[in-house]
Parts: structure tokens; C-alpha cells; sequence
């Protein structure tokens, strides 16, 4: 039943209906009120635990402890908080602990910034965790209890990443899914293995170079393979729920007979869909790839791409190189032997404005081949 | 001692802890009275080096060792974890080095007591970073040398003194804080139950022998910690509930006794040494005091 609601509560309420056994968080702006609602429900009774920790870095390291006893667990944060934790991410991968974070993309310091973009999350791409972007709360709400599924199949932690204040703090009409839909869907974490003293096992050992690699190698792999995992969930979350996003790993919009092509992850993906559609009513081909799981990075996206002029258009930057959406993307169209013109736009850094407008003139610059590298000042 | 090598060793012989390693002996001692029922969390550390290289584990009971820093966060969580899905027995124990303890970890050690969850974390303290080939840490003594706190000709050992890393955790209010040394191990196994049988954050200083780190014969590193106790410069206490209580008042052996033979401290002047016994005096009275104080309130009490 849809209902008005704030983005981040939406997401505490499906959290606590995926029945996490630990939460702990650390507020900060704009995932905040996230940590707060969820605290709340933990005064009435409605989860099993909750701690506000000192710190980011104590939050995640906390869901790392109760993920290895076998819990399911989760966290919210974003930005300096992504960042804080950074050394744990890649442990907890590493690890292969499945945990669920709700990311509220923002911007990096310094300068400090409160508002959007993706450096946070984008920074941490190479850390062994999936990342599924969001465009919309609905979105949202229907990818958490698939994170914590794909997470607890493959032993891969999973971060959803939804845009600061455009999505967390957007009160609108969403369909929250109830606690009856999702347990039907998501069953409680079996551990593969787990902190247990009836079945000793010593869990984050160090590896000698003759052994490392391998563990590495095999986790990038395991993220290569959770893709059809991805899929595979996107499918069973439609039969449950009714609704579907592209095939779990990118959405296609007007794709097939469009000229050019607006790509580009999160909310700024729901503009380009009223700019396509007002472009498709003057006449104009435009069409969107929208990128939703950026790890595994699904490089068979870029076939659709063929014959095609497209803008790559990104909240994020490598700071002395490409940009890493585009660059990504040129290397899959060049290993798949696809002929596109790709054009990178950097632009929306630190909560700055990206409207229907602005995608229709990059769109229209790209038609002309003549492309600004940087959107606005 | 009766007993103590009957029992199935829960911490395994075969790891590759240096000749004379208090840290491997204390953990023997840690983990019989412990027991089985329990999930031991490791800091990154010698003792994480020395006890799980892949695919080998000197550990007979559910480990996991996580970074350097977030031992305490990380048992936070599994002890939630535990008690979340329903699990009230199973004891929480951090064994992590000074390094883990009093620097990096520092804060994240503050917030798990603060927040009182049912942990035992285990400090163990061989007085510098070990690990990495013997560098200062915050509970390195004054004047000590290490590679990081080098003996120059303007310089000569540490600058600082060693942080009262006993004191700190007390002023939490946590319900039981202790130390002792790998070398009394009927204290230490004594601690170690009493602090299980408490609920909520407890916490023991255990005081270890390093023979790199400290440049100790591997033979004496039981007498070193046995003359660190009778010289005074370690004293064995408990603060139960707020209260203290000096587990053993040993006649005074002069600090020389427990410094002589150390090569971090073989720079040493006759001057350093009466400062550091001044040192050693002024502390050991306020412990007294402080026992004397406390027996007195706790009469007044009637607790």
C-alpha cells in the first residue's frame, strides 16, 4: 500500500521488517535520520538490537563481529563516514562477511560539504563489495531485502546507494514493502560458518604470499559471479513485490532506437527520464542506459551502445584521470569491439543542481559532438 | 598449580611465538580459564602473527581477528550478535597488544566500555610495538629505548611517561578492572574467572616480557616479570565496582633489580634510575593510599 513518507524512514521501516539481528550506526548528515528511526524502533521493541557507537569506524567493525557470529546485520552512514570506515570495508569483503550498508551518496572533504554526489561510494569501487545505486525511494526500499539476499548468498557485503537530501530527505508517495512480503522472500541468514564454540574455526587469519593472491583472485571473482545473483534477485523480488528495474544490473529507457544516450547512475537518472521524454516529443532519439549495479561492473551494458553518441554523466572524478564511469565504459566498448562515441560530463559535485534542463543540453551537445567536460561552474 | 597440565590446552603448542614469549604463556594461562565456551577476538598484533598464518591455527576455540584497531568494536558485535539470536552463555574475550590497547585503539576501547557490553578485553602489555620490531607505544616506560624513541647524544630514550592505561579504564565505572603478568598465573587465571563471572565490560592489564623488545634472556622472561611485580614498578590489584584492592604488597626489591639486564634500558644513569625509583615510590603510595581510602568507604558503606 503506497503511503507519504521520507525517504529514510522508508528505509528504516524495510530494514527492521528484514529482521536484522544487529544495527549500529553513527549519524551523520544526510543518512542521520536512518540511524535515528531505527533507534526508535528499537525503543519500542520492534528490532532485536541496536548500538549508537562512537564512531563510523566502530559501526562497521561491529557488523563485522556480528556477521562472523552469524547475524544479520546492517549500518547506514555516507561520506566521511564511508571514508572512516574505509580500512574495515575492504576487511570485511576480505572476509567474506555478508552485511548490508545504506549509503546516502554525499560529497568528500575538503571542502567540507554536506550535499550529493558519488565520490564517497565511486572511492570505495574497488573494495570487494557489490554497489547498487538507486534512483528513486521506491527503488530503494525494493533493493534493501535483495541486498541483504545476494549478500547471504554470496558472502559479499552489499551497499545500496541512495542520494543524499534528493532521496533521503524527499517525502513522497512509495510503496513500502511489509514485513509478510519479505519474509516470504528473504529467509533468515543460514551461515556458511560462523563464531560458534560448538564448531571452533579461526576466521580473519593472515595470509603468506604464496597464499594471498589467491584469496584476493577469488573474491574478485565471486563479485564477478554475484552479477547473476543480481539478476536472479531482481527477477524474484518482481514476482514478490511487482516491480522490476532493468535487469538488476542496469535499465535500459528508449535504448533500442535512440541516437544518443544520457548514462549515468541515481536520482539524477529519474530527470533524465522526463528530459528523454520531452526530447522524444520534439522529435529528438534520446534514450538511457542507467548503470544500477556499478560492482560487478556489468560491461555487457555497453552493447546496447552501438552505432550510438552517448554522455556518460558522473558525480564522481578520478582526480588526475578519466572519469571512472567513462573510462570504465570505454575500455568494456573497446573489449567488446562496440563502435560508440562516448562523451564524460563530471558535474552535480557537492549538491549542485543537475535539472531536465541540463540533460537535454548535454544531450544536445552530444548530438553536435561538441561536449563540455565539466557541467556547470 | 595443581592441575594445569591436565586439561586439554585450548591454546595450542606448535605456534611461532619467539623462545621466551610471555605473551604465548600468558595466553595459555588466559585460555584455561576461559574455557571452551567463549569466542576470543585478536587485534592485529604478534599474537595474531604468531597464531593464525593461513592455513594454520593455534587456537581450539571460535577466533577472529578483524584490524589493528577495532578489537573492541568488533567483540561489541559479536556479543550482540550472540545475545541477539539468543545465545546468553558464551564468553567475549579481546586479547590485544598495548599498541591495539592504549594508542590506535584507544577510542574504540572508551566507546565499548562506555556502552557496557558483556566483554573481557585483555590488554597485553610488552610495552611497545612489538610486531613491527619494537617501536614506542603510549605504554612504553620513560627512558626506554626503542627504534622510535632512539639513544642519541641529545636524546636518550623515551621523553614520556607510560600512560596509567589501569587508572583510565577504571575511570569508565566499569564494574571490574585488573592487572596482573603473565607470570602469576594463579592471579592471572584468578582474574580472568572473576572477570567472566561479571557481567558487562571488564578489563585486565596483563603485563608481558619481550625478549627482542625489551633485548631479555629468553630464560628470564618469567623473573623479569616476577621483579617487576616485587620492585613495585607493576603492581597487582583489582578495582571491583569502584573499589581497590593490592592483590600482593611485596617487600620492596630496589628497581634496579627488575631494570638491570634490559637492553632498552642499559643506557640508563645512576640519576635516571633514582628518578625512576622516585618514580616507581610516588605511584606505589597512591595505590596504597587510594586501597586504604577505598577499604575505609566501602566499611562506611557497609558494602
Amino acid at each position: 500500500m503506497k503511503k507519504t513518507i521520507e525517504g529514510s524512514f522508508a528505509v528504516a521501516e524495510v530494514v527492521r521488517d528484514c529482521s536484522p539481528d544487529v544495527v549500529a550506526c553513527f549519524p551523520i548528515t544526510p543518512s542521520t535520520h536512518i540511524a535515528e528511526e531505527l533507534d526508535k524502533m528499537y525503543a519500542n521493541g520492534e528490532i532485536k538490537s541496536y548500538t549508537a557507537v562512537e564512531s563510523e569506524f566502530s559501526a562497521i567493525s561491529m557488523i563485522v563481529g556480528a556477521s562472523a557470529a552469524g547475524a544479520r546485520a546492517f549500518t547506514t552512514t555516507d561520506s566521511q563516514g564511508l571514508a572512516l570506515m574505509h580500512e574495515v570495508i575492504f576487511a570485511a569483503s576480505g572476509m567474506r562477511l555478508p552485511m548490508v550498508i545504506v549509503n546516502a551518496n554525499r560529497s568528500l572533504s575538503a571542502p567540507l560539504s554536506i550535499w550529493n554526489d558519488h565520490q564517497d561510494s565511486v572511492s570505495e569501487r574497488d573494495s570487494g563489495w557489490i554497489q547498487l545505486y538507486c534512483k528513486n525511494n521506491q527503488e530503494v526500499v525494493d533493493t534493501v531485502p535483495q541486498a541483504f539476499k545476494i549478500s547471504e548468498d554470496t558472502n559479499i557485503p552489499v551497499m545500496v546507494c541512495m542520494d543524499g537530501f534528493y532521496l533521503t530527505h524527499l517525502v513522497e508517495q512509495i510503496d513500502v514493502p511489509q514485513r509478510d512480503m519479505i519474509s516470504g522472500y528473504l529467509p533468515p541468514r543460514k551461515a556458511l560458518y560462523k563464531l560458534d564454540p560448538e564448531n571452533p574455526i579461526t576466521m580473519g587469519m593472515y595470509a603468506l604470499p604464496a597464499t594471498y593472491q589467491g584469496f584476493r583472485i577469488d573474491l574478485h571473482e565471486d563479485v564477478i559471479a554475484s552479477a547473476k545473483n543480481i539478476k536472479e534477485e531482481m527477477e524474484a523480488w518482481a514476482k514478490v513485490s511487482g516491480r522490476s528495474y532493468g535487469n538488476g544490473l542496469w535499465e535500459e529507457i528508449g535504448l533500442s532506437d535512440a541516437e544518443v544516450v544520457f548514462i549515468g547512475m541515481g536520482s539524477v537518472m529519474e530527470n533524465a527520464e522526463l528530459a528523454i521524454e520531452k526530447m522524444r516529443k520534439d522529435g529528438k532519439k534520446a534514450g538511457i542506459l542507467r548503470i544500477r549495479c556499478y560492482r560487478p561492473f556489468p560491461s555487457e551494458a555497453v552493447k546496447a551502445l552501438a552505432g550510438k553518441k552517448a554522455v556518460v554523466f558522473e558525480k564522481a572524478l578520478s582526480m588526475g584521470a578519466d572519469a571512472p564511469l567513462y573510462s570504465e565504459l570505454c575500455t568494456c566498448a573497446k573489449e567488446a569491439g562496440v563502435d560508440c562515441e562516448l562523451s564524460s560530463i563530471i558535474g552535480g559535485l557537492g549538491g549542485k543542481d543537475v535539472t531536465v534542463a541540463d540533460i537535454e543540453a548535454m544531450l544536445s551537445e552530444a548530438e553536435a559532438g561538441v561536449v563540455k567536460k565539466v557541467w556547470g561552474d | 598449580m595443581s592441575g594445569v597440565f591436565e586439561n586439554k590446552e585450548l591454546f595450542k603448542s606448535g605456534h611461532t611465538a619467539c623462545a621466551g614469549c610471555a605473551v604465548a604463556t600468558g595466553f595459555r594461562h588466559i585460555m584455561r580459564a576461559v574455557g571452551k565456551d567463549c569466542v576470543i577476538v585478536n587485534a592485529t598484533g604478534c599474537s595474531e602473527i604468531f597464531t593464525s598464518a593461513y592455513p594454520k591455527s593455534a587456537w581450539e576455540v571460535p577466533y577472529v581477528h578483524c584490524v589493528f584497531e577495532n578489537a573492541a568494536p568488533v567483540a561489541a558485535g559479536v556479543v550482540e550478535a550472540l545475545r541477539a539470536m539468543g545465545n546468553d552463555h558464551t564468553k567475549v574475550v579481546v586479547l590485544a597488544g598495548d599498541g591495539a590497547s592504549y594508542d590506535i585503539g584507544f577510542g574504540h576501547l572508551s566507546g565499548m566500555l562506555e556502552r557496557g557490553h558483556d566483554v573481557l578485553y585483555i590488554s597485553y602489555d610488552n610495552e611497545a610495538y612489538m610486531n613491527t620490531g619494537v617501536q614506542r607505544s603510549g605504554a612504553t616506560p620513560w627512558k626506554a629505548y626503542t627504534t622510535t624513541s632512539q639513544v642519541g647524544s641529545k636524546i636518550r630514550g623515551k621523553l614520556q611517561n607510560k600512560k596509567p592505561m589501569t587508572e583510565i579504564v577504571a575511570a569508565h565505572g566499569i564494574p571490574y578492572v585488573a592487572s596482573s603478568t603473565s607470570a602469576h598465573y594463579t592471579d592471572l587465571e584468578m582474574k580472568v574467572k572473576k572477570a567472566l563471572s561479571i557481567r558487562g565490560p571488564k578489563f585486565l592489564n596483563v603485563l608481558c616480557t619481550c625478549v627482542p623488545g625489551w633485548g631479555t634472556d629468553p630464560s628470564l622472561s618469567i623473573q623479569y616479570l616476577k621483579d617487576a611485580v616485587d620492585t613495585h614498578v607493576w603492581p597487582l590489584l583489582e578495582i571491583e565496582n569502584g573499589y581497590l584492592k593490592m592483590n600482593m604488597k611485596p617487600e620492596k626489591k630496589p628497581v634496579e633489580t627488575y631494570l638491570k639486564g634490559q637492553k632498552r634500558f642499559k643506557h640508563l644513569t645512576p640519576e635516571d634510575v633514582s628518578e625512576i625509583q622516585k618514580m616507581v615510590d610516588e605511584r606505589w603510595e597512591g595505590w596504597v593510599w587510594r586501597e586504604k581510602v577505598d577499604t575505609e568507604r566501602k566499611k562506611e558503606l557497609g558494602e
